[in-house]
């Protein structure tokens, strides 16, 4: 597996023993949580991507696909979950098509915790992992440091405390499908609406041993109210000092451009 | 004055039109509070794709010129131009192969897809998360100011006049209450058959 490329790492280690403090990258403040239910599991997320104090992105996806039977729903350093389960599922596809296998679940969750073992909580990735596969259906929790838990509903993420309350009052064993749906969009609901790092909308995924549906935007509860009126400048507004076109025709300055004629084909020596 | 982002100051932005898409920078270049420069761009044209780069003005240039040379040799090897969507996933992809000695930059990429003429925008953090969005991005030390800039200028469908209006206005009135930032811009506005570079007239102090 190709590594990091650690050639600014001095450089920037000096700036910080300047004093320097070093940039916030994006996080996913986040609520996600996973549910088993009679014959697959859910998972679902919030959409609200941070920068500190500052929404980066109000609709951005947190459910990631791993394979076409196993999703990721991930919470904490938003590059890190993003490249983590694609670098995941990148070999998990290698791996069955090596083995002539669906990929299973334990399979997955034992590669990330593996992988983010090594980095020893430096890939700062928190991911929720659920699948069906021939050997049934799983749902886990894998934590940076690459501890994993496994039960029949999961919350993570800064609005877990908030989902799993919900959880903790409301589940059932033997829930059905739709029973599983609501309640994990009731779980996500709780943190958009209690916890600061989590919001906008509900993304649901379930995952039953026929097929996976993505439902993006599942619940939209936080829609803008349209503007009444607007702020369009009049024309002329700003004052510009110069002004230059770039038109693409412009390049036959420079190139010349030739159609290819039939007589041209002919010069193609192993046609 | 703590942050590395914050020594030579700068802002960017990129907006969505109809059948458009718009990106402007500022041009301060400077070292803490002394402005060495007033004409330092921050936006960088790599075929049909623009790049916007805010942050430490070192990497700026050493990343503008790595992605110069990836995207020279993407076209030698694909005897095509890199479409906005394939150099978002390239610029999001070489920043985070430095998850641990980062370059210090903010990125954000504008462009049309080659194939439906579809405005496309993204922003980046350090490490490469890509922010796809149906609006605007920004990026720079002015980021909270023009958050607040275009969240209320910016609307759906704005012809390239009315996009040039809207993002000029939202960059020079939020660099204005930016220290760092200022001292002219650049606006580009990108159409299907033609780009129009402008350069604005703003406050120099």
């Amino acid at each position: 597996m190709p590594g990091f490329d650690f050639s600014n790492y001095n450089r920037n280690a000096a700036l910080c023993a300047r004093g320097m403090s070093l940039p916030k990258a994006t996080s996913t403040g986040t609520t996600i949580v996973g549910c088993i239910f009679d014959g697959g599991v859910v998972i679902a997320a919030d959409t609200r991507a941070t920068s500190g104090p500052i929404v980066a992105d109000k609709n951005c996806e947190k459910l990631h696909y791993i394979s076409p039977n196993i999703w990721c729903a991930g919470a904490g350093t938003a590059a890190d979950t993003e490249f983590t389960t694609a670098l995941i599922s990148s070999q998990l596809e290698l791996h069955s098509l090596s083995t002539g296998r669906k990929p299973r679940v334990v399979t997955c969750m034992t590669m990330l915790k593996q992988h983010l073992f090594r980095y020893q909580g430096h890939i700062g990735a928190y991911l929720v992992v659920a699948g069906v596969d021939p050997t049934g259906t799983h749902l886990f929790t894998v934590h940076a440091h690459g501890s994993t838990d496994k039960l029949p509903y999961v919350t993570m993420g800064s609005g877990s405390l908030a989902a799993m309350s919900v959880f903790e009052s409301s589940w059932k064993s033997n829930l059905t499908q739709e029973e599983a749906i609501d309640l994990c969009s009731k779980a996500i609901l709780a943190g958009i609406f209690n916890d600061l790092g989590s919001g906008s909308n509900v993304d649901v995924a379930i995952i039953t041993p026929e097929k996976t549906t993505l439902k993006r935007n599942h619940i939209t509860p936080n829609q803008r109210v349209p503007k009444l009126g607007n702020y369009v400048f009049r024309r002329g507004t700003t004052a510009v000092l110069n002004e230059k076109v770039i038109r693409k025709e412009e390049l036959g300055n420079f190139v010349s451009i030739h159609e290819m004629t039939e007589e041209a084909d002919k010069m193609e020596v192993d046609t | 004055m703590s942050g590395i982002f914050a020594i030579n100051g700068g802002a960017c932005v990129a907006m969505v039109g109809k059948d458009c898409v718009a990106i402007a920078c500022d041009l301060r270049l400077g070292l803490q509070a002394l402005t060495v420069s007033n004409n330092f761009p921050k936006i960088f044209q790599y075929g049909d794709v623009f790049l916007g780069l805010t942050g430490l003005a070192t990497d700026v240039s050493t990343v503008s010129d790595l992605f110069r040379y990836k995207v020279n040799m993407y076209r030698l090897r694909e005897e095509r131009d890199i479409a906005p969507r394939t150099f978002a996933n390239l610029v999001s992809s070489t920043l985070y192969e430095k998850r641990f000695g980062p370059y210090f930059v903010g990125p954000v990429v504008a462009g049309l897809e080659p194939k439906t003429g579809e405005p496309f925008i993204c922003g980046f953090d350090s490490i490469g998360c890509i922010d796809f969005a149906k609006d605007f991005i920004v990026s720079g030390t002015a980021t909270d100011q023009l958050f607040g800039m275009c969240e209320s200028l910016w609307e759906p469908n704005l012809g390239p006049e009315d996009l040039f209006e809207t993002i000029s206005q939202a960059l020079l009135n939020a660099v204005d209450r930016d220290a760092l930032s200022g001292w002219g811009a650049h606006i580009y506005i990108i159409e299907k058959d033609k780009v129009t570079k402008r350069l604005l007239k703003g406050r120099q102090d």
